[in-house]
């Protein structure tokens, strides 16, 4: 007999599948009240807390069905009040997804996070001409140093591209706990907007030194791979709901997962992807409602890690 | 690539499972009803294997290089490329493979079938047979939809398994110059496969393994073959040196 607090992703669905229907058919808004939102300390631009990666989950390919099916998930994220793409050259198809998203549901206000994944600074320029065509936007507003490759050449290039107002803010990224030597002593010999890195419940590396330095050096956080490419929710959706979920807002082991990455004072965004709408409703609006504090993520943490 | 041994088999796989398979699927429609031609090929490589002699292996080495560039230009450019950006790569390895299949072919070149019954030709036949007739059962048989399955001469898995059959039935030389790629494609599509959590995933290196063991075998039964010819001959003008 199921558990009576469990409550697995495909339980939730189910309800917010119903109020998809409506969402969906909805005008795209650009801002949504209740959706909680953190500022860009390098100019207080305020961001809704959940984004949406394009990792695996929009490299579709020519499939007509799937793009489709991309643009419905993008189409969802903006209606219920989502801001963040991040994509990479390095995610084939992706780009040309979202492009293909961006323009089907009419242009909604997309914070463009995009990478630079290449050797060399005029193939460097000129992948990033490229994916800004595949977007089919003006101008980025964030670009980022894929995991730190070339770094030396690319982040220059890239504030000097920001002070033309090429782009608007400047970023560098790692995952999986790569790199975090280099990624510090990069965070504290340049001015950074943004950085983007793994963290989530059981991925806690960055909380030694990357988070703090961030708060300190007044960067912004984005976390990547909360769900760990889904692995982490396929083992924690066999345990029932533990019974702090009401005290944090959450209905879903996604979103104690959400809540628990975003609601650490350093992290700006987390970026989960996804194929489905019914799961990027469920993503977004992890944004919603009670945010728990310290003693709560502790016992989160603790919680996850005894399963 | 730094710390590159923090790196596992899932951060180079870029594609969900859903979006390979449909890959197939998309690609079946498309060519529809190139299939057909393409197991007829495939009957015909294998009627020749039968056959034997010269002109029946180079026969089957021509047929099976318009095979390898048809899977690298119909399967790795225009369709795998657009979610996996190595595929243009494997493209090229295909083409090659397909130049290295017609240059064993070539007027001149000895690519005779050998006309023999042995354990080692009739696998080789067998995975020849298997990789035309059996693979496209295996999407079905795991569970996928019929639209999906794999062909010869389209898809690049049992176009290898051919390759790996017709190169085992050459003689040696031609052999270990046409092994290495197909062996290659097996441990990238094995390894693929298995990233993805495929339940047919050692369909590829078991066919790869077994191939490679033929072939061993082949070469060392052969080398013995050629010393007990060579000692023979030796024995003989011996003998015949001490005859009055």
């Amino acid at each position: 007999m199921p558990h009576p607090k469990r409550l697995a992703r495909r339980t939730f669905l189910c309800a917010a599948a119903a109020t998809g229907a409506g969402v969906l058919a909805a005008p795209v808004l650009a801002d949504i009240p209740g959706v909680h939102t953190k500022p860009i300390p390098s100019s207080g631009e305020a961001l809704p807390v959940v984004g949406l990666g394009t990792w695996i989950t929009f490299n579709v390919g020519n499939d007509p069905a799937a793009r489709d099916a991309s643009a419905d998930v993008m189409r969802a994220f903006f209606a219920e009040g989502g801001r963040m793409v991040d994509s990479s050259p390095m995610y084939a198809s992706s780009q040309d997804v979202v492009g293909y998203g961006l323009k089907k549901i009419g242009g909604p206000k997309v914070f463009s996070a995009e990478k630079v994944w290449i050797s060399g600074l005029a193939r460097g320029q000129a992948q990033m001409e490229k994916s800004r065509r595949l977007w089919g936007v003006g101008k980025f507003d964030l670009m980022q140093v894929h995991n730190l490759l070339d770094w030396e050449t690319h982040l220059p290039a890239l504030l000097e591209m920001k002070a033309a107002g090429k782009i608007r803010y400047v970023g560098i990224t790692t995952s999986e706990g790569r790199r975090h030597g280099d990624f510090e002593r990069i965070m504290r010999s340049h001015k950074l907007d943004f950085v983007q890195l793994t963290y989530n419940i059981v991925d806690r590396a960055a909380e030694a030194r990357l988070l703090p330095l961030a708060q300190a050096r007044g960067i912004a956080v984005i976390a990547n791979r909360p769900f760990q490419e889904g692995d982490l929710l396929r083992k924690l959706e066999k345990k029932p709901l533990p019974g702090w979920a009401g005290e944090a807002g959450c209905k879903s082991w996604a979103q104690i997962v959400l809540k628990f990455i975003v609601s650490h004072p350093a992290v700006n965004c987390a970026i989960p992807a996804t194929t489905r709408v019914d799961h990027v409703l469920e993503n977004v609006a992890a944004a919603r409602g009670p945010m728990p504090d310290a003693a709560l993520r502790k016992r989160m943490a603790e919680h996850v890690a005894a399963l | 690539m730094a710390e590159w041994w923090t790196y596992s088999l899932s951060d180079f796989l870029m594609f969900a499972p859903r979006t390979y398979y449909r890959l197939f699927e998309l690609m079946n429609e498309a060519l529809w009803p190139a299939h057909i031609v393409a197991v007829v090929v495939g009957g015909v490589i294998l009627t020749l294997a039968r056959l034997g002699g010269a002109g029946a292996g180079r026969a089957a080495a021509g047929l099976l290089a318009l095979a390898w560039l048809t899977v690298a230009w119909a399967f790795f450019l225009e369709r795998y490329a657009t979610i996996n950006w190595a595929a243009e790569y494997m493209a090229w390895g295909f083409a090659f493979q397909a130049l290295l299949l017609l240059a064993a072919a070539a007027p001149g070149r000895a690519l005779a079938f050998r006309a023999e019954r042995s354990a080692i030709q009739s696998l080789a036949r067998g995975l020849i047979l298997a990789a035309v007739f059996l693979y496209p059962l295996i999407a079905p048989a795991m569970g996928r939809a019929w639209r999906q399955a794999e062909f010869f001469g389209i898809a690049p898995d049992p176009t290898a398994v051919a390759a790996l059959g017709l190169a085992l039935l050459f003689p040696l030389r031609a052999m270990w110059l046409l092994l290495p790629l197909p062996l290659l494609w097996c441990a990238i599509g094995g390894a693929t496969l298995w990233t993805m959590k495929a339940p047919d995933a050692a369909v590829l290196p078991a066919v790869a393994m077994l191939a490679l063991v033929l072939a061993v075998a082949k070469t060392r039964s052969r080398r013995a073959q050629t010393r007990g010819a060579a000692l023979t001959a030796r024995t003989a003008s011996v003998i015949d040196g001490r005859t009055p």
